[in-house]
């Protein structure tokens, strides 16, 4: 078999007995969609904030960045990770910050610009992350976090600590030759890195064969001598074995691996987008492969998830939203002088 | 004369360029069918379709490479950069290749680099920047920043039909807040001209882009308490229009330069050290510079009003220049 493999079909292709473990798990089970949910319903939460407010005087200072139907990548990948593991999160990655322990408060404080929001009001919307959680810092320039992750990757393969970085980016970011870069240093020196692909077939306006000329983004995994996958990023449980064998194998100090997730963005660049050059047709098919969706029905089928657990679980989530909208709403902003503040 | 934005002039130059020389054509990220995420391409695919108007991959240091080579090869290409902070990806090719290359070789690269810069828009560090400073210190790049719908359109079009690179920067807040008269035949600025949008007797204010208007927001508010101040807009950079600075000088000997980006390595640094250079007998004050903090730029509107220099600032240092 070739570094290059596709998977379809959902199946036990990953092997991997820890992995298979938790997902017999209904608990465990049940904690996923859990955190899709909150996902789901935290971004619907800011895009109404963003269709609703007054433009004059807004609530939410700039546009919303929204992961709705690709849910299943960030979530799936993230939950991969164990304690003292670290995130470089892309900007589809709301999933993983939820995963990776940061708060409805802290995401509704930065979309804010609070004063008390991760970054005390000076940046906002996607462009956050905790260092206290080991989660980098999204930048805007795409792929810039990933060789940053490559550091970070050495840092505790120099300490010899077993833990492992996710790094995230698009099918737009994969295009820039920092991404280039940092897969090969990272297969040079082994590093504990997983790349996460999130192909999500467009690129602001820019469709995917305009973006590069394979079908298959994890093709490029061979020519720096690391496995590529490409999986549906649809099924969350796919990508969390697949993700999970790669978290495995760096853990190991076996090297990087590509995983490629094949998805669909559900709507604009931004809550500013509507998206008119993207065809129905294009949505309403992807609409059918919903992760959260299909993952439910999964869910329902195996007995696991009840219409009543399905209720309390959304009734549980909207709280969290609410509290932390009202939370964050009453927070002061900064002023003037916070400019200058060391911190 | 048509009525246009800022946004609409610039489009109308790009359209202008491009009916009249074959050779001219886009290249950018989303710049085709959507126009720009600015909006500024629209309609231009349309017309000219896919050869001329080209959507790139999410490659700065390819996009400005093509430019590059394709102005060695003949052709003027005007390359959009998403936005001017997104430059930086492609720094290497900008200042490595083509700024020394005419130097080296004899041959010229006839390229435009567009890119909206500036802030006051609420987005933050990596969508807001004013880099031109950066740019200032390589010899070989020639720096555009226009600050009206006709300077855009006219200082556009000598930009494509320039022989050398021109890195062509546009205010973003300008894009849809302005509207004038612009012609809608072909009319050329010639690059290294300055104007001067209001004439005063006591002190000079040198600016460019955006930071025009709060200059005359605050020469309006300084008329009123009997000081006159001259406003000087540079509409580029490189070439630098010294006559004009020098001339407003010796009129004035009080000058404050102004500009969005921060104030430590700015451009004023270097209009500080011309006016001490060629005008120091004229000097009955220490010039002043304004620009912003020493912060990156943030997003919270507090934060961001009080990171550029305000009204205000420009009225205290005209004030304590006059009464020095
Ligand atoms: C270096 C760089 N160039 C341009 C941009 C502007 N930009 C922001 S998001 C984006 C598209 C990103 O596409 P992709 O990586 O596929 O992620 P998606 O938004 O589709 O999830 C672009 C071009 C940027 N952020 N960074």
């Amino acid at each position: 078999m070739g570094l290059h493999t596709i998977h379809s079909s959902p199946a036990n292709t990953a092997g991997n007995a820890a992995a298979e473990e938790v997902l017999r798990s209904p608990e465990r089970l049940l904690e996923i969609y859990y955190y899709l949910l909150l996902t789901r319903m935290l971004e619907n939460k800011v895009a109404y904030i963003c269709h609703n407010q007054n433009p004059q005087q807004p609530i939410i200072i700039g546009k919303g960045y929204l992961s709705t139907g690709q849910e299943g990548i960030s979530v799936g990948a993230a939950y991969a990770l164990e304690s003292g593991d670290w995130l470089a999160p892309s900007h589809r990655d709301m999933g993983a910050l939820m995963v990776r322990g940061m708060t409805c408060r802290q995401i509704f404080l930065q979309y804010f610009a609070r004063a008390s929001s991760p970054t005390w009001g000076r940046d906002g919307n996607v462009h956050v992350g905790d260092t206290s959680k080991q989660i980098l810092f999204f930048i805007s320039h795409m792929g810039s976090n990933l060789p940053v992750g490559n550091g970070v990757a050495a840092a505790l393969q120099y300490r010899g600590a077993k833990n492992v970085v996710l790094g995230c980016f698009g099918d737009g970011a994969s295009s820039q030759g920092v991404v280039h870069e940092t897969m090969n240093y990272a297969s040079v020196f082994k590093l504990p890195i997983v790349f996460v692909l999130n192909n999500n077939r467009y690129a602001i306006s820019t469709p995917l064969h305009e973006q590069c000329a394979v079908e298959h983004l994890a093709l490029r995994a061979a020519g720096y001598g690391m496995p590529g996958k490409t999986i549906d990023g649809n099924n969350v449980m796919e990508v969390y074995r697949h993700v999970k064998e790669a978290v495995e194998r760096a853990r190991r100090g076996e090297g990087p691996s590509l995983i490629e997730c094949k998805t669909m963005r559900m709507g604009g660049h931004g809550t500013h987008d509507p998206a008119t050059y993207i065809p129905k047709e294009e949505f309403e098919t992807w609409k059918k492969r919903d992760p959260i969706l299909g993952y439910k029905n999964y869910l329902q089928e195996q007995g696991i998830l009840t219409e009543d657990q399905e209720q309390s679980i959304k009734a549980r989530i909207e709280g969290e939203i609410e509290e932390a909208v009202e939370y964050a709403r009453t927070q002061p902003m900064p002023v003037a002088e916070d400019l200058l503040k060391e911190r | 004369m048509p009525n246009m934005s800022y946004g609409e002039a610039i489009r109308d130059g790009l359209r202008t360029a491009m009916r009249a020389d074959e050779n001219v054509y886009l290249l950018g990220e989303d710049v085709a069918q959507f126009g720009g995420v600015y909006g500024i391409t629209k309609g231009l695919y349309d017309e000219f379709g896919a050869r001329r108007v080209k959507n790139t991959p999410l490659s700065e240091a390819a996009i400005i490479g093509e430019a590059i080579g394709a102005s060695i090869a003949g052709l003027r290409p005007v390359a959009e950069i998403q936005f001017s902070d997104f430059i930086t990806t492609g720094f290497s090719q900008l200042v490595d290749v083509a700024a020394p290359y005419t130097f080296r070789s004899g041959t010229h690269l006839p390229f435009v680099i567009r890119a909206p810069s500036g802030g006051g828009l609420r987005i933050g560090p990596y969508h807001s920047k004013s880099l031109e400073a950066l740019f200032f210190h390589f010899p070989g790049l020639k720096i555009v920043m226009p600050s009206t719908p006709y300077d855009a359109k006219g200082l556009l079009l000598a930009a494509i039909r320039d022989p050398d690179p021109v890195l062509f920067l546009e205010h973003k807040k300008l894009y849809y807040e302005l509207r004038e008269e612009v012609p809608s035949d072909s009319y050329e600025i010639p690059l290294g001209k300055a104007v001067v949008r209001r004439p005063g007797t006591n002190v000079t204010l040198v600016t460019y882009s955006a930071m025009v208007y709060k200059a005359l927001e605050a020469a309006a508010k300084l008329e009123q308490e009997g000081i006159s101040l001259e406003v000087v807009d540079l509409r580029s950079l490189v070439p630098l229009d010294e006559a004009t600075i020098l001339q407003s000088f010796a009129k004035t000997n009080r000058a404050i330069i102004l500009h969005e980006a921060p104030k430590r390595g700015g451009i004023g640094g270097e209009l500080v050290s011309l006016l001490c250079e060629k005008a120091f007998d004229y000097l009955a004050a220490p010039i002043i510079r304004l620009g912003a903090k020493m912060t990156p730029i943030p997003v919270a509107p507090a934060l961001e009003d009080f990171y550029y220099p305000s009204v205000d600032e420009i009225i205290q240092a005209a004030k304590r220049l006059v009464q020095y």
